[in-house]
């Protein structure tokens, strides 16, 4: 005999024999500013039809500073830490982009040594920035074991920066005109050592990812970006490159001697958070390639350059005993490094993205207008775009593939 | 490095608007333009010139006595040329600056423009959400201009019931212990070449001047 089952009268029976549609209402969410994807102070206020974004509009300044009008308020060398704090996963290739803005701009040379020694740091910057990156985007989609594997090997890392600068986090390292202090005897060697040992760790990093079924559901396919948007968002780094724009400064406009290191920029197919995360992947192994040739033909010479001397910094030596440098000491030190006028841009490939510096000199020792281009700021502005109709739990996943860094963001 | 296309640029740009004059620089081809000729312009250098990728939107302030007070600026980049283009233009008003946007262009813009609308006070005409982005919507000063001064300005708080319950206020910055600078404007004197804390006459000793 045939089992008849009959419908229980409820709400949705009653809407539909009435041929209604059920009452909804749309949910807003505020993620953030303190919220474990948000990697910083970002606060995403969503809107949410159920479980899909329907409006996406992120809140920044939390951790806004103010970086361009002290940059305006104090001389060219008293800002160099406070670039540290721009991108504090790479403050090295920050201190070096800004160094080389204001070199551009006083027209200073400033050696192949010192750029062989901003190349290399700047290089292990970026493997630091994407190691943190890439464990944070895996405790993000749900794999702990990468975090502790990466911030073993940036720990390493952070060891030698330690050696070489003194500080592990805000380095300080380079200064306009040069470094700070030369590379101590046997540290090329313990780089070189921890390539060697770095490669396979990588290789098992990447091996819990990138073949991971987790892993790619989370990420394949999610947050895409066509090329043409990432151009018109004015993406860069890695997050431009990961939507198939081969484009990167080191290659296209090179500086500190990028052309003579081969390396290859590896770009993506689709655009999605995997493309994004396998870029990244192979940069490191590319920045590994680089520093390993930068150091077989690192140059003889100076870490500071002589024509820097006069303007911004005079040897010690010869200010505690020469009347001429101590007055020129006292003079860089009150009043700054007298540079001439004009207007100079200049950005560099750093781990997130391009950093530039735009600063504007009606001469003396202080800038008179000081635009920092904060990757991050940019790459963010695609936000709104790309978490459009997708699920609150890729938004999370879409968060850590762009890599941001607030502190470059907010300035 | 060298810059192959810089006189081309400048000169293709002379070429087809002859508005524009070209502009000293310390490094990339740039050109002055009136400010009403500028999304024109860019849209030419998008289109015709290869110029796709909008670097940077900002803008300076010349200080409080110069007229014009304020110049807009954009940076553009070319991802297949590989060079760089900086365009000028002088903002007519210099009480209410305004700039034409470049949203339709570039969505890029969007967010530039509205940092230097917060940070600056100047206003991108249609552009379609000119919010703060730093600051918070509310906030009565455009920090980056000249006359504002390092240590910032008593505020209210942002969140209303905060600061009735707590009576918190958003105040000026200590400027003893730095950072310690010389007058960045005008003529040195020793007085001016002392170093001192920027601020330090109104914000610790005295009241402020309104």
């Amino acid at each position: 005999m045939a089992t008849e089952y009959t419908v229980p009268d409820t709400a949705a029976k009653t809407a539909a024999a009435a041929n209604q549609e059920f009452e909804t209402e749309k949910m807003s969410l505020s993620m953030g500013p303190s919220h474990p994807s948000t990697h910083g102070v970002l606060r995403l206020q969503l809107e949410l039809d159920g479980e899909t974004v329907t409006k996406c509009d992120p809140v920044l300044g939390y951790l806004h500073r103010g970086d361009e009008k002290i940059a305006e308020n104090m001389t060219y060398n008293q800002f160099v830490p406070y670039t540290d704090r721009l991108d504090y996963l790479a403050p090295l290739a920050n201190n070096a982009a800004y160094a080389a803005a204001v070199e551009k701009l006083a027209n200073v040379d400033v050696g192949p040594r010192v750029e062989a020694i901003r190349v290399i740091t700047s290089e292990m910057a970026r493997v630091s920035s994407h190691l943190m990156g890439l464990g944070a985007y895996g405790i993000d989609v749900g794999a702990w074991t990468v975090f502790l594997y990466s911030f073993t090997e940036r720990e390493k890392l952070y060891t030698l920066f330690e050696e070489l600068t003194g500080a592990r986090f805000t380095t300080s390292y380079s200064r306009i005109g040069g470094v700070s202090r030369d590379v101590p005897e046997g540290w090329n060697d313990k780089v070189l050592a921890f390539c060697d040992q770095f490669l396979p760790i990588l290789e098992d990093i990447l091996k819990l990812l990138t073949r991971n079924k987790i892993f790619q559901d989370r990420t394949v396919d999610v947050g895409t970006i066509s090329a043409k948007d990432a151009v018109a968002y004015g993406l860069s780094g890695p997050n431009l490159r990961g939507s198939g724009v081969k484009s990167d400064l080191r290659k296209d406009r090179p500086y500190w001697g990028y052309d003579k290191y081969e390396f290859d920029v590896p770009i993506g197919q689709k655009g999605d958070c995997y493309d994004r995360y396998l870029c990244r992947g192979e940069e490191m192994r590319q920045s590994i390639s680089i520093i390993r040739q930068a150091i077989a033909q690192f140059p003889e010479g100076s870490y500071y350059a002589e024509d820097a001397r006069k303007i911004f910094a005079p040897h010690k030596a010869k200010v505690m005993s020469s009347m001429e440098e101590l007055i020129n000491n006292f003079m860089i030190v009150t009043e700054g490094p007298q540079m001439p006028a004009g207007e100079v841009y200049f950005e560099a490939e750093n781990p997130k993205g391009t950093l530039g510096f735009f600063i504007v000199s009606k001469g003396g020792g202080v800038p008179w207008r000081m635009k920092i281009r904060g990757p991050s700021f940019c790459n963010l502005s695609i936000l709104p775009k790309v978490c459009q109709d997708e699920l609150v739990s890729d938004v999370v996943s879409i968060l850590g593939s762009l890599d941001f860094v607030m502190g470059e963001c907010d300035r | 490095m060298s810059e192959p296309a810089a006189a081309d640029v400048t000169s293709a740009i002379q070429a087809k608007f002859p508005n524009a004059t070209i502009r000293p620089s310390g490094d990339h081809p740039a050109v002055n333009l009136p400010i009403g000729e500028v999304v024109e312009v860019l849209q030419w250098l998008r289109d015709e010139h290869s110029f796709d990728f909008l670097v940077d939107v900002t803008a300076v302030d010349w200080a409080e006595e110069a007229s014009p007070r304020f110049s807009a600026v954009w940076h553009l980049y070319s991802t297949t040329q590989h060079g760089y283009v900086r365009v000028v233009a002088d903002c007519l008003d210099d009480l209410d600056p305004s700039a034409p946007t470049a949203t339709h262009l570039w969505p890029a813009a969007n967010w530039h423009e509205r940092e230097t609308w917060d940070l600056l006070g100047v206003k991108f005409e249609n552009h379609p959400d000119l919010r703060r982005i730093l600051m918070w919507e509310g906030y009565p000063y455009h920090p980056l201009r000249k006359e504002f001064p390092l240590a910032g300005i008593e505020t209210e708080l942002p969140d209303l019931e905060v600061a009735a319950e707590t009576e918190a206020k958003v105040i000026a910055a200590p400027m003893m212990g730095g950072p310690f600078v010389a007058s960045s404007r005008g003529e040195m004197n020793l007085t001016d070449a002392e170093p001192r804390a920027k601020d330090e006459s109104w914000t610790e000793k005295s009241a402020k001047p309104e």
